[in-house]
């Protein structure tokens, strides 16, 4: 058995230039790996091995012909949210269960044309809506490093399959922390750009000023080569930044000597894990001594942040799943009695519980009498927090903090009470609100689970941001370590 | 806030979504449960405070008006639960 699935797409590319392995090699030992981690992980909502295949084969050839982009014959997966042309696209819900996209999403466009190979479309919670994985129409995915804890979400099946290396990297979109927390979680490194850096077209809608697609890769390193292909001006999506690329890579071997990173003294507040404080704090120190300045800023407005997005999202969130009415696609009710009983009917069969809830407060929101006390009022404290993080920028270069108050929870653990799951977002949420850049980076271990380090950047500073995290990564080993995985029907870990 | 079974009723008719009688108060205890969470917003003094609705309080950008895109319907209609001759079929609506 190989090891190549603990490389970096950066040491892949080497190799496959050097002719060490070809893609098509390397893609069946992927593919090898999905069949035989799959009945315990449940990180994919379908694969495509025979296409894979024709695809490295595909990429081979092209290589032999002369073509060295560091992604040519990089098998990848998309999280299910991404539509991609004649595959079935089901953002993780029954609702769209037969829906084969007629069109690929930009993002897809764009990583094709980089010449990835998509091996199949990553589990997620439903619409996008969930923080554990648990919320997914087609069974939870499981955290590598422990099946009987969640992988986080929404993004936790391209996160759990990057981490039980069943793919080099994987897309994710992030609403609330559906890139970071995962990320985090499985202990692999998750980026989530500046909103409107990536487009949004193509990518199933769940709340439009919030959504912004990113990388899930094992490295800072890699994360900058995925968003140099994903990134980009798309006129089919009006919120998309007019600004050109610039090459994440080519300042990633930077000195960060002088960098000014400030600690956000609300997120070590009494809700943090001990060990996670320990780690971060740990972590800290390693960005001193690689030369970083390190001060205390405040973001006062930081609780707030929770509730101002349990409105603004839903409310979003209520409006864009209006489309699912069961007359152009997605789920139709069996004989509807008249066409109010096929709306209604249908989106209540192809709905799930929480995507329903979630729907029913935006729309309350929403509603006469409401929307000032409510909807408004979200998007008053947003500007808030907004002010909050412009103010900090003005003192530091980058914010730190840990990515999550707690490692992954148990399956079912907060089943019953979702209010204690959205908590689990506290440090992520106002990221989005403010439509900052942000990456979550593994930064250390708590109860043998891993532990992750957000730092936050100003508007487009993607640049400074992996700069920062891959020196880090340079210090540091904990982005090396993989988790054990059980084999099928057991829960005990091995060695991979 | 206190959400009761009235307000549920009226807030699925406007979400077009059935709830089961069964489900009505479990959803009132949910939606209250959210409510509460949300609540907090009101202790926040935001007087004179321009709301966000872009993150990047980016202006919409229009583009040019001309057709840009292909007649796809074809392939849209191949994925729709009915149709006949280009056009989207539901019950009838007007007798």
């Amino acid at each position: 058995m190989t090891d190549w699935h603990s490389k970096t797409i950066k040491e892949m590319s080497i190799d496959l230039a050097k002719g060490e392995y070809s893609s098509e090699e390397l893609t069946r030992h992927f593919l090898k790996r999905i069949e035989q981690h799959e009945p315990n992980l449940n990180s994919f909502i379908s694969t495509f091995p025979e296409q894979a295949i024709s695809l490295a084969q595909q990429s081979d050839e092209k290589r032999r012909e002369g073509n060295s982009e560091p992604l040519l014959g990089i098998p990848i997966a998309h999280k299910d949210i991404f539509c991609t042309k004649g595959q079935r696209t089901t953002a993780g819900s029954n609702m769209l269960d037969n829906f084969i996209s007629p069109y690929d999403a930009t993002v897809v466009e764009n990583l094709k044309t980089a010449g990835t190979i998509n091996m199949g479309k990553a589990n997620m919670d439903e619409f996008a809506m969930g923080s554990s994985n648990e919320h997914s129409a087609y069974g939870n995915t499981r955290n590598p490093w422990d099946l009987a804890r969640v992988p986080g979400g929404s993004s936790g099946g391209s996160a759990a399959a990057v981490a039980a290396g069943l793919c080099a990297a994987a897309t994710g979109t992030d609403t609330g922390g559906s890139i970071r927390q995962p990320a985090a979680f499985c202990g692999v490194t998750g980026l989530k750009p500046t909103y409107g850096r990536i487009s949004r077209y193509g990518i199933i809608a769940f709340a439009s000023s919030l959504d912004q697609a990113g990388p899930i890769t094992r490295t800072a390193e890699d994360a900058a080569i995925m968003l140099e292909a994903m990134a980009g001006y798309d006129p089919k999506d009006s919120t998309s930044i007019n600004q050109p690329v610039p090459s994440y890579s080519a300042k990633i071997n930077d000195s960060i000597e002088g960098l000014k990173v400030g600690i956000c003294k609300e997120y070590f507040t009494d809700g943090l894990d001990r060990n996670i404080e320990a780690a971060i704090q740990d972590a800290v120190k390693e960005l001193e001594k690689l030369g970083a300045e390190i001060s205390e800023v405040s973001l006062p407005n930081t609780k707030h942040a929770v509730p101002a997005y349990y409105v603004i999202a839903p409310a979003e969130c209520s409006a864009n799943l209006s489309r699912y009415d069961g007359v152009r696609f997605g789920h139709r009710c069996e004989d509807p009695a008249d066409i109010s009983d096929l709306i209604k009917r249908s989106r209540s069969e192809g709905f799930g519980e929480e995507v329903k809830s979630r729907i029913m407060v935006g729309t309350f929101a929403l509603s006469a009498g409401y929307y000032d006390a409510y909807y408004r009022k979200a998007q008053q404290i947003r500007r808030l927090i907004k002010n909050d993080f412009l103010d900090a920028f003005k003192e530091v270069d980058l914010i730190l903090g840990p990515t999550t108050p707690s490692p992954a929870f148990k399956i079912g653990e907060k089943s019953n009470d979702p209010v204690s799951m959205y908590l689990e977002d506290i440090y992520t949420i106002s990221v989005n609100l403010a439509g900052l850049p942000a990456i979550s980076l593994p930064a250390g271990m708590a109860q043998g689970l891993p532990v992750g380090m957000q730092l936050i950047g100003s508007h487009h500073s993607e640049a400074q941001l992996l700069n920062a995290a891959h020196q880090f990564q340079q210090q540091t080993d904990w982005h090396l370590k993989s988790p054990g995985l059980a084999n099928a029907g057991t829960t005990e870990g091995k060695p991979l | 806030m206190k959400i009761d079974n009235e307000v549920i009723l009226n807030i699925a008719e406007l979400a077009q979504l059935e709830v089961k009688d069964e489900m009505i108060s479990q959803y009132a205890d949910k939606m209250t449960a959210m409510l509460n969470l949300i609540e907090e917003m009101q202790s926040v003094n935001t007087d004179n405070i321009e709301p966000v609705s872009n993150p990047l309080d980016a202006v919409q950008t229009m583009r040019e008006d001309k057709v840009t895109e292909k007649d796809l319907r074809d392939e849209y209609q191949a994925i729709a639960p009915e149709v006949d001759s280009g056009l989207y079929l539901v019950p009838r609506v007007v007798e």
